[in-house]
């Protein structure tokens, strides 16, 4: 809930800052290793968003996958089944290059114009 | 009207991180251990708290903060033992946040406390997206709930400095195998401490209440530094 009331914060924040009216596409960076879940998060989002600028927009949700660097051997590779060992060598993985990401990529929408209903 | 494209590119929890951010600044301030303590319900948060407050009584100064979605009877349970506790009622929300934490410190007296433990709201998905300003996040699992969790929720397991595995005096009971628990786990992150402990005969517990002792001397030099 408070994720998809974030989104909502950030979108209503950058579509005043440039002017528009309507929003009508969310792009949204989710890593896999996130706690979150998309289905849960759209519905959430569903809910909260009426009377925005954003009541019509959809949201595109990219995954990201989980990549680490072995810090041992220096090879990068995607971890799977939450296997946080190095393939290469087996040494425990300390540094995770991506999977944890959560942001709001890009918004589009509608600018200006004197039918925008306002 | 014209249809326009805006880059955005901000992380979505950047306002939380901001407030944790400020929290942590005055924990290392005050040259305090902040811990995160989290689980699903009923792993027995509130009941190693107890034990903790106990054991550690004249070896280290503790404070807490309860989290919960309703009642005060945590922060009273805590209370009981003479330690500063305050409640956080979160009206609904399943963890806590950096704001809330800021807020709750107004009602905490800093001076000579040595650990602040934050007893998040039992959930083991969204508290651990949360940063709290906390040094170590912890967790509980306990054996009654299966040896699949650590499937079902690697992030928690991932990001947390020490488990500890409870309710260990059931395990002739159930079908636990606590073997694939420190398995999972070791997969996930292999850093991680584990206890294996009860907080209901007590074993295991001395090895925690070092740990604790060891991780508040860490602070306490970062901050001489």
């Amino acid at each position: 809930m408070s994720i998809a009331q974030s989104v909502l914060d950030i979108v209503q924040e950058e579509g005043r800052a440039h002017g528009l009216t309507k929003v009508r596409l969310i792009r949204l960076q989710v890593g896999e290793l996130a706690a979150v879940v998309p289905e849960s998060l759209r519905f959430c989002f569903d809910l909260m968003r009426k009377e925005t600028i954003a009541e019509e927009a959809s949201l595109e949700i990219e995954r990201v996958p989980v990549v680490a660097r072995c810090g041992e051997c220096g090879t990068l590779f995607e971890v799977e089944n939450n296997v946080f060992l190095c393939v290469h060598c087996g040494e425990p993985v300390m540094e995770l290059i991506s999977g944890r990401e959560l942001n709001v990529l890009s918004i589009e929408g509608d600018a200006g114009g004197e039918d925008d209903g306002s | 009207m014209t249809e326009v494209s805006v880059p955005v590119v901000r992380g979505i929890l950047e306002a939380n991180d901001r407030l944790a951010e400020a929290n942590r600044k005055r924990f290392d301030e005050a040259g305090i251990l902040v811990v995160n303590l989290m689980s699903s319900p009923g792993a027995g948060k509130t009941s190693l708290l107890e034990k903790t407050v106990d054991g550690l009584r004249g070896r280290l100064a503790m404070a807490v903060i309860e989290g919960d979605i309703q009642s005060t009877y945590d922060a009273e349970r805590i209370h009981r033992k003479g330690v500063q506790a305050v409640q956080i009622n979160t009206d609904g929300a399943c963890h806590l946040d950096g704001g809330m934490i800021r807020k709750a410190l107004d009602a905490i007296d800093l001076n000579g406390v040595d650990v602040l433990v934050i007893e998040n709201v039992g959930n083991l998905v969204c508290p651990a997206e949360f940063n709290l300003g906390e040094h170590h996040k912890v967790m509980i699992l306990s054996v009654a709930e299966g040896d699949d969790k650590p499937l079902k929720y690697p992030l928690m397991f991932q990001i947390s400095s020490a488990l500890l595995i409870n309710k260990i005096d059931l395990l002739p009971y159930i079908d636990c195998d606590i073997k694939k628990i420190h398995e999972r786990a070791r997969q996930l992150n292999a850093s991680q401490d584990v206890f294996e402990v009860s907080c209901r005969t007590g074993e295991g517990l001395e090895a925690w209440l070092a740990w604790l002792e060891a991780k508040a001397a860490e602070r306490k030099n970062a901050r001489r530094e």
